[in-house]
């Protein structure tokens, strides 16, 4: 040990260790930074729940505590998750969507054992100390949003038109059958068929817009809070016809059955309209406050 | 900082595979069956056991989720799904924060 020529020196340009890691961590691991998943109560929950979870780059979770809050973190390379790095690796799709899945899984086995208030994805600090810091400085404000979701989940709903469904539905069109003059010419019948397929697909957007303020209505009742996203689009929005209304739920969660049934059957006979519910989820959208997380 | 443009504007294949064809979240020990679908819905009603859509999930994760900042944050504002506006902006380090990496 005495005899070993480098000690003092290793040791003294050994990188700043961030606090908190577990000992067999500390020896020669290179620099991390502290990504933060969720904030509960500390409690049992979160202390049982973090031992049992793995994060991102394979990282242990483990708990960074104060005042009476817990934060759920992972150490991560700090050169991967610097600001350079992180941009680097969202902007692949690929990267992207294992980072968010990773964050979700650790939401949400923290989700199903106690109320919490799940991060934005790409939370990173400098290390556990930073992270305690900043849990004694929003502390009043964490302790109201965790009072307010405790006992609600999110239920996602979104309603599509669906015009090809609509088309394909057997059920006459609304204004009853074209006069068809018995010698229909192909330029004639091409034309009726045009004029079918917008009504057809006017009818489907109209018919959408009026379930989803319908749903709206109907979830009202049930929900504690609303907030719209934006409309999916584009290539990873997989689901049949366009995405009209997406929106997001704060309901109770001995309430989640009955908002779900209330919801699903609102678009049940009407062609070109579909509904769908996802969740429960934990309480992403409403986790900012509630000025904030009016977004529409 | 412009777009990040992540599929072929031509909307061909998306570039990467979607769900069902990518590996399971790394390193996610706590298998779906582990956690348990709240009492209240049926286990076709809740999205337990399920893969999540990608989609659902940024739409959570890159608008929702609290806001803290940190000593890293991307601010990521908008996502429009064809094209991904990422928008990265560092969170300056406070004055007596200590030195960076």
């Amino acid at each position: 040990m005495t005899s070993h020529p480098q000690g003092d020196e290793a040791t003294a340009a050994a990188p700043r260790q961030p606090l908190g890691l577990p000992p067999e961590q500390r020896e020669s691991a290179p620099p991390s930074s502290s990504y933060v998943y969720a904030i509960g109560r500390a409690g049992a929950g979160l202390d049982t729940a973090a031992p049992r979870l793995t994060g991102l780059r394979d990282g242990r979770v483990r708990t960074a505590s104060a005042d009476g809050l817990t934060a759920l973190v992972s150490s991560v390379p700090a050169d991967a998750f610097s600001e350079e790095g992180m941009k680097a690796q969202l902007e692949n799709l690929t990267e992207l969507e294992e980072i968010a899945r990773t964050h979700h899984t650790v939401v949400e086995a923290a989700h199903t054992g106690t109320t919490v208030l799940p991060m934005r994805l790409a939370t990173v600090y400098l290390d556990d100390a930073r992270v305690r810091s900043m849990l004694r400085e929003r502390g009043a404000e964490f302790d109201a949003l965790l009072s307010r979701l405790e006992g609600h989940a999110e239920l996602g709903v979104k309603v599509y038109a669906d015009p090809r469904a609509a088309a394909a539905d057997p059920a006459p069109a609304s204004d009853g059958p074209e006069p068809a003059d018995p010698p229909v010419s192909p330029g004639r019948a091409y034309l009726q068929q045009r004029r079918a397929q917008r009504r057809t697909q006017r009818d489907a957007y109209r018919a959408a817009g009026a379930v989803a303020d319908e749903v709206r209505g109907r979830a009202a009742a049930l929900a504690r809070d609303r907030v719209a996203h934006r409309p999916q689009q584009g290539e990873l929005a997989a689901g049949a016809g366009e995405n009209i209304a997406n929106e997001a739920y704060l309901v109770p969660t001995d309430r989640l059955r009955e908002f779900h049934q209330a919801v699903t059957g609102l678009a049940d006979g009407v062609p070109g309209v579909r509904i769908e519910v996802t969740g429960p989820w934990a309480p992403y959208s409403f986790a900012t406050p509630p000025a904030e997380s009016r977004s529409a | 900082m412009g777009p990040v443009l992540l599929r072929d504007p031509a909307r061909g294949k998306p570039e990467c595979m979607m769900e069902g064809a990518l590996p399971e979240a790394a390193g996610a020990e706590v298998s779906p069956t582990e956690v348990s679908a709240p009492a209240d819905l049926t286990p076709e009603e809740s999205l337990a056991g399920r893969q999540i859509a990608l989609i659902d999930l940024l739409d959570r994760l890159l608008n929702g989720g609290a806001v803290l900042a940190g000593d890293v944050v991307l601010s990521i504002a908008d996502v429009d799904l064809v094209h991904i506006n990422l928008r990265a902006v560092i969170r300056s380090i406070t004055p007596d924060g200590p030195a960076p990496w």
